[in-house]
């Protein structure tokens, strides 16, 4: 039986007691985004800077369970300042994280990893990150053994995803 | 030997519920989610089997002996339901539903749909669960109605300063007879007469949702004095799949029907049909049958009980859990809703500190301890409590003062593992 120490990891904990890069960026420049799981009320605003293809500065805002606020802690400091293809590629190797376990639990998959507002659309490109280069994010790893809470981590991610395709979208324009 | 007025003992309940018994499980099971749904106790179960094993058929119109001892067993379900509920008419006023929200929904697509035009206004209450929401969200939309809230003070008790000029222009009062979130009950002791006498004299009806409130409450509905009550049998240890809706003969009378089809006709020709009489004409299709012998189990087991004797348990078990939770945490754990144990139903909407009630869910669960966390199907409420979600626990016959300990003791964890060093 999976354990509470798998899900609240002390670096969880940590970044949801202190979470990194809290707060906004005025926009214009940077790039608003929202994200809500409407069955829990859980809230992630993701507020993002994309400058010569790459993310020159993240800020977060919203409410919500120490998994959710982590993992959106975590992902501010996992992608600034990288270039946005990596950052695409941390977000298809963080959803790959919270949905291939999830089919090995013996749900059909189509539910909590690969949700609608998802962005795998592209992806042939950009390449993927294994879990051993994912360095804290990998804290992460044990939610999948608690299904109901695998949307509380993917929650910042597919924010991100939407941020990062309308800024690009605003930046092409 | 037990009598009636003794206390309720709910360690020699609990012996009658099989889920709360098995032994197989990893760890303890401290079910504190009645709310949500109850358990079943044998004779719940039983009386489905037996019905499955030896009696089924499909109900009405069938010649043969099998067939006409359903529908009998059906048609007394029916009647002990609604005597269970003290209505004059069991056997006309009890429709069976799939759940309450199909009964609120019935009343607002026949009544509502017949009866109010553009214009008119409808009377709820901000802590409507969603079910006696969204039906008439729908109705006002369709048909260019007014919505109208009475608002909860501080304190959890409905406020009701501005009711006169919030009951000009009501056509219908929605209401429910105690909240899901703030366990605050509104019933002929309660606060509800002065709503009922207002509606009467603006010529409104009046919709009693009783979900939270017939499972744990000896229940009358001419005491209560309302037009319609809504109730649903999983939460009063009947099984899912079958709610009730009682309404005063003459209002169903009225109503056209809700669902078309076989069972709620009389007659159907190839320009048009007509619908039969009450009780039937609400109920289109092969009915729940095993589910309505199942709720009809359950009443007789709350009967044999003793409503007041369940009511009494749940008043001091609440009490309880409240003074044990405020001796222990004080401050850091807000309960939500009225203090009084005689205002308030065994519903305790939580919040520990600044830990988010999903987390404090996940670690009671640990402890075997299963509360609800969320917003509990009442989003308006929970904007108006400035919260996103609570964690809600909630007792029923089965519950025990070790049940309500085992809360605390978990919760002390949650506070622990989250504290900020
Ligand atoms: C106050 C109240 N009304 C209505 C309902 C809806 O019950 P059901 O889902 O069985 O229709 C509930 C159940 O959660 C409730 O608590």
């Amino acid at each position: 039986m999976a354990g509470l120490e798998d899900l609240y990891r002390e670096i969880i904990l940590d970044h949801y007691r202190s979470p990194r890069n809290r707060g906004e960026l005025p926009s214009p420049p940077a790039h608003r985004s929202e994200g809500f799981n409407p069955l829990c009320g859980d809230e992630v605003v993701v507020h993002l800077l994309v400058e010569d293809g790459a993310v020159a500065d993240i800020k977060i805002g919203g409410q919500g369970c120490s998994i959710s606020q982590s993992s959106a802690s975590l992902m501010s400091a996992a992608v600034k300042g990288k270039p946005v293809t990596q950052a695409r590629a941390l977000i298809r190797s963080f959803k790959a994280m919270m949905s291939i376990h999830e089919a090995s639990l013996g749900n059909d998959g189509d539910g909590e990893g690969g949700e609608a507002g998802g962005t795998d659309e592209d992806d042939a490109a950009g390449g993927t990150v294994s879990i051993e280069d994912m360095g804290e994010l990998a804290a992460l790893q044990g939610v999948v053994k608690f299904p109901v809470r695998i949307k509380c981590a993917t929650l910042p991610w597919n924010t991100l995803a939407q941020g990062l395709n309308e800024a690009e979208a605003g930046e092409q324009a | 030997m037990a009598t009636m007025t003794d206390p309720l003992d709910p360690i020699v309940v609990a012996k009658d519920f099989p889920l709360l018994n098995r032994r197989d499980r990893e760890r303890p099971l401290v079910y504190l989610d009645s709310a949500a749904s109850s358990q079943h106790p044998s004779a719940v179960l039983d009386a489905m089997d037996r019905y499955y094993e030896t009696t089924h058929a499909n109900v009405h119109r069938g010649v043969y002996a099998l067939a006409e001892e359903a529908t009998t067993q059906f048609e007394a379900a029916r009647t002990n339901v609604g005597r269970f509920v003290n209505a004059p008419r069991p056997a006309t006023e009890i429709i069976f539903t799939k759940n309450a929200t199909e009964a609120i929904n019935l009343v607002a697509q026949s009544w509502g749909r017949r009866f109010m035009k553009a214009g008119d206004a409808i009377l709820l209450t901000i802590m409507e669960h969603h079910a006696n929401l969204v039906p008439w969200q729908m109705l006002a939309a369709e048909k260019g109605l007014e919505l109208r809230y009475l608002d909860v003070d501080d304190s959890g008790y409905l406020d009701l300063s501005n009711l006169d000029r919030l009951m000009n222009g009501t056509k219908l009062v929605g209401i429910t007879l105690t909240s899901n979130v703030l366990g605050t009950i509104v019933d002929q002791d309660r606060g509800l007469p002065a709503i009922i006498e207002a509606a009467r004299s603006a010529g409104a009806v009046v919709l009693a949702d009783g979900s939270q409130y017939v499972p744990h409450s000896p229940t009358d509905v001419r005491a209560l004095g309302c037009d319609f009550l809504a109730f649903t049998g999983h939460k009063m240890l009947g099984p899912t799949g079958i709610g009730v809706l009682w309404g005063r003969e003459d209002r169903l009378d009225a109503m056209p029907p809700f669902l078309g089809g076989g069972e709620m006709i009389s007659d159907v020709r190839l320009d048009g049909f007509t619908p039969t009489e009450l009780p039937w004409k609400f109920e289109a299709g092969t009915p729940p049958i095993a589910e309505a012998i199942g709720l009809s189990a359950a009443v007789d087991y709350l009967r044999g009980i003793g409503m007041e004797r369940v009511r009494a348990h749940e008043r001091e078990l609440c009490a309880y859990a409240i003074r044990t939770l405020g001796a222990r945490y004080g401050g850091d754990l807000r309960i939500f809703g009225p203090t009084d144990p005689d205002a308030r139903s065994g519903v305790l909407s939580l919040a520990l500190d600044d830990v988010h009630p999903h987390d404090v869910a996940q670690v009671l669960d640990e402890a075997g301890v299963c509360v609800r966390a969320g917003h509990h199907c009442a989003k308006p409420l929970m904007r108006r409590l400035g919260v996103a979600a609570t964690a809600r626990a909630s007792v029923y016959v089965y519950n025990t003062e070790a049940d309500i300990d085992a809360l605390a003791d978990a919760l002390e964890a949650a506070a622990s593992l989250f504290a900020r060093h």
